[in-house]
């Protein structure tokens, strides 16, 4: 008997191991849920391997931004210049599309629609992979630490990348949604399809579950559907590359990542998502012409419609008084020395006074506003020595609706200030004179 | 690239120190976990595989083969999301039957490396196919095209591998 232990020594311990190892992965396949903590084995691996990674990382990224901000700088001025061109063609493109966006909000809002918000995200760096073709997947420098969770999706500039698996103490371990055990919920985004998004064996993305009898065009953009709890309804998982009938009931529908899960290096980790009923934007849309009228160096003069706008009899009573200013126009009387501060803020729909800053209408004309062009308001304090003004009392009106400009006087507490080093340019043209008011125009001290 | 058949007495059997017995498979599960990041055609080696089988064919002692086959395998393992046993089965197989075979094969020449690696490859990949779809169920394909290819492409590699730990490993 022993000498046949002793032969066989070799093959009866390679049997031992392995089917102690069969017995281990026996219990772990059946287990139905990730719920589990995680294995003691995984967090010593990840912990030996992923300091390594992490300290390589590091100096590759310091000395490559070294380099490319301290001594790489060629051309920086050009594209600085190219940068900001595009930063002035893409404000007017956001005025086009926030109003688009407001015009949803409001139809929303009428459907009680409930939308999801990604409010916070926090920006990661992909350290390494698990270095195996059937577990597509990739670690960031973000952990437990970080404040990241299990399921938090993963996402780049250009789409999805996946979803937080595990996470340990400063490491996390992300699924691709190119992996085959990963899913997502996803919608086409002409056809309104819905599928579910999975990766296969050899590293492809498939929409499934998108019946054999509708018609999907090559190249339609795939986005997240928000069916899965995950990802937020609306982002951008890929296109559409090639369309065949596959099995059963079922369209073949391969899809390309937007994102490129090939070369990931820095990732944003969705880390909360806002859900809130959808409500229309109550602040009034800039609409495009209003910055370009600011841009414009003079702006013709409109006295029509500056007509219906002032209201000659909003003005109030003393208005004309030196150092009365121009009274009524939401400005807040503090009893101290105010400030006329021809400050452009946003534009309003009425006077609305907050605390100490008031918020005037001055011109309601109903035209597009024009923020540098509009007069200042003139507010003041009744009984002391007021802010410089330029503009007429009749101007402060404050009355009316539509599109306003609004200016804000300040009460700041301190002596009278000189104010408006820009007076007044195409808005204080368009003023009508309805009464012969005297413009304040109080000594800078 | 003649595999010569030797007697067990004929054959050297190495060692290896053990800060080379700890670190290179760390550095072999590093690379193979970091460089596909950079190098996406990378993802076909398996440079873990080519320390094992060297580890294996260099002590020619079938019980240590298992053994570091085992341990580097479940390394492997710890770092995917697959479970764990995957990679520890095939590199057990793969560790036990090169160092079997190196106690019958004189292996020290390139050629006879280069073929043992393809083999042993091939052997790997079998198993990890047969528990990956048998016991846990993934979904897999197989293909021999390009089990042969990357088998070749690892055998390269593995040659100049098995070079690097020539230098590391002391006769007994």
């Amino acid at each position: 008997m022993e000498s046949v232990l002793g032969r066989y020594r070799n093959l009866i311990v390679l049997v031992g191991v392995l089917f102690a190892q069969v017995l281990g992965l026996a219990v772990q396949v059946r287990r139905t849920t990730d719920s589990e903590p995680t294995r003691l084995i995984r967090v010593w691996a990840v912990g030996t391997i992923t300091p390594l990674e992490k300290t390589l990382v590091w100096t590759q990224t310091t000395s490559r931004n070294i380099w490319h901000n301290y001594f790489y700088l060629r051309g920086v001025r050009a594209e600085n210049r190219s940068l900001k061109a595009q930063i002035e063609r893409m404000s007017l493109e956001q005025v086009r599309i926030s109003q688009d966006a407001d015009q949803a909000r409001r139809l929303q809002a009428l459907l009680a629609f409930k939308e999801q918000f990604i409010s916070k995200t926090m920006a990661a760096q992909v350290i390494g992979s698990s270095g195996s073709e059937l577990s597509r997947s990739v670690y960031i420098d973000k952990g437990e630490h970080d404040g990241i969770k299990p399921d938090m999706a993963v996402i780049t500039a250009d789409g999805v990348v996946g979803k937080v698996l595990r996470v340990y103490g400063s490491t996390s371990l992300v699924l691709l949604i190119d992996d085959q055990t990963s899913g997502v919920g996803a919608i086409l985004d002409k056809t309104r399809l819905q599928g579910i998004l999975r990766g296969t064996p050899s590293g492809e993305v498939m929409l499934e579950k998108v019946m054999s009898d509708e018609t999907v065009p090559a190249g339609e953009l795939v986005l997240t559907s928000g069916g899965d709890g995950i990802f937020p309804k609306g982002l951008l998982v890929g296109r559409v590359t090639k369309v065949s009938p596959g099995s059963e009931l079922f369209l073949n529908i391969r899809v390309r990542p937007a994102a490129d899960l090939s070369r990931l290096e820095e990732v944003l980790v969705v880390t909360k998502i806002d859900e809130r009923q959808a409500e229309p934007d109550r602040t009034g849309a800039t609409r495009a012409i209003d910055i370009l009228a600011e841009r414009l160096p003079t702006v013709p003069p409109k006295p029509e419609t500056a007509e219906k706008g002032a209201t000659p009899g909003a003005v109030a009573p003393g208005a004309g008084a030196p150092g009365a200013g121009a009274p009524k126009t939401g400005a807040t009387t503090t009893g101290v020395p105010a400030t006329a501060t021809p400050k452009t803020v946003a534009p309003t729909t009425g006077p609305t006074t907050t605390g100490a800053r008031a918020t005037a209408a001055p011109t309601t004309t109903g035209s597009p506003a024009k923020p540098k062009a509009a007069p200042p308001a003139a507010s003041a304090s009744s009984g002391v020595p007021a802010a410089k003004k330029t503009a007429s009392p009749g101007s402060s009106s404050g009355t009316g609706s539509g599109t306003s400009l609004a200016t804000s006087a300040t009460a700041t507490g301190t002596p009278a200030v000189k104010a408006a080093p820009k007076p007044v340019k195409a808005a204080a043209q368009t003023q009508p004179q309805p009464k012969p008011q005297p413009a304040v125009q109080d000594s800078p001290h | 690239m003649a595999i010569t058949y030797t007697s067990g007495e004929q054959v050297e059997v190495y060692r290896f120190s053990l800060p080379a017995t700890i670190l290179i498979p760390l550095i072999a599960v590093f690379l193979q976990a970091w460089l596909p990041l950079r190098f996406h055609f990378f993802t076909i080696f398996d440079l873990p595989l080519l320390v094992v089988i060297g580890f294996a064919t260099a002590r020619r002692n079938p019980l240590a083969g298992l053994v570091t086959g085992g341990l580097i395998g479940i390394l492997q393992d710890a770092l995917t999301h697959q479970p764990i046993g995957l990679y520890g089965i095939s590199k057990t197989v793969v560790g036990f039957g090169a160092s079997s075979l190196g106690i019958k094969l004189d292996v020290e020449n390139a050629g006879a490396r280069f073929l043992l690696t393809i083999f042993f490859y091939v052997v790997h990949e079998v198993v990890y196919f047969m528990i990956a779809r048998g016991l846990v169920g993934l979904r897999m394909a197989w293909s021999w095209p390009h089990e042969l290819l990357s088998g070749v492409a690892n055998a390269l590699l593995g040659v100049l591998v098995f070079m690097l730990l020539d230098r590391v490993k002391h006769r007994t």
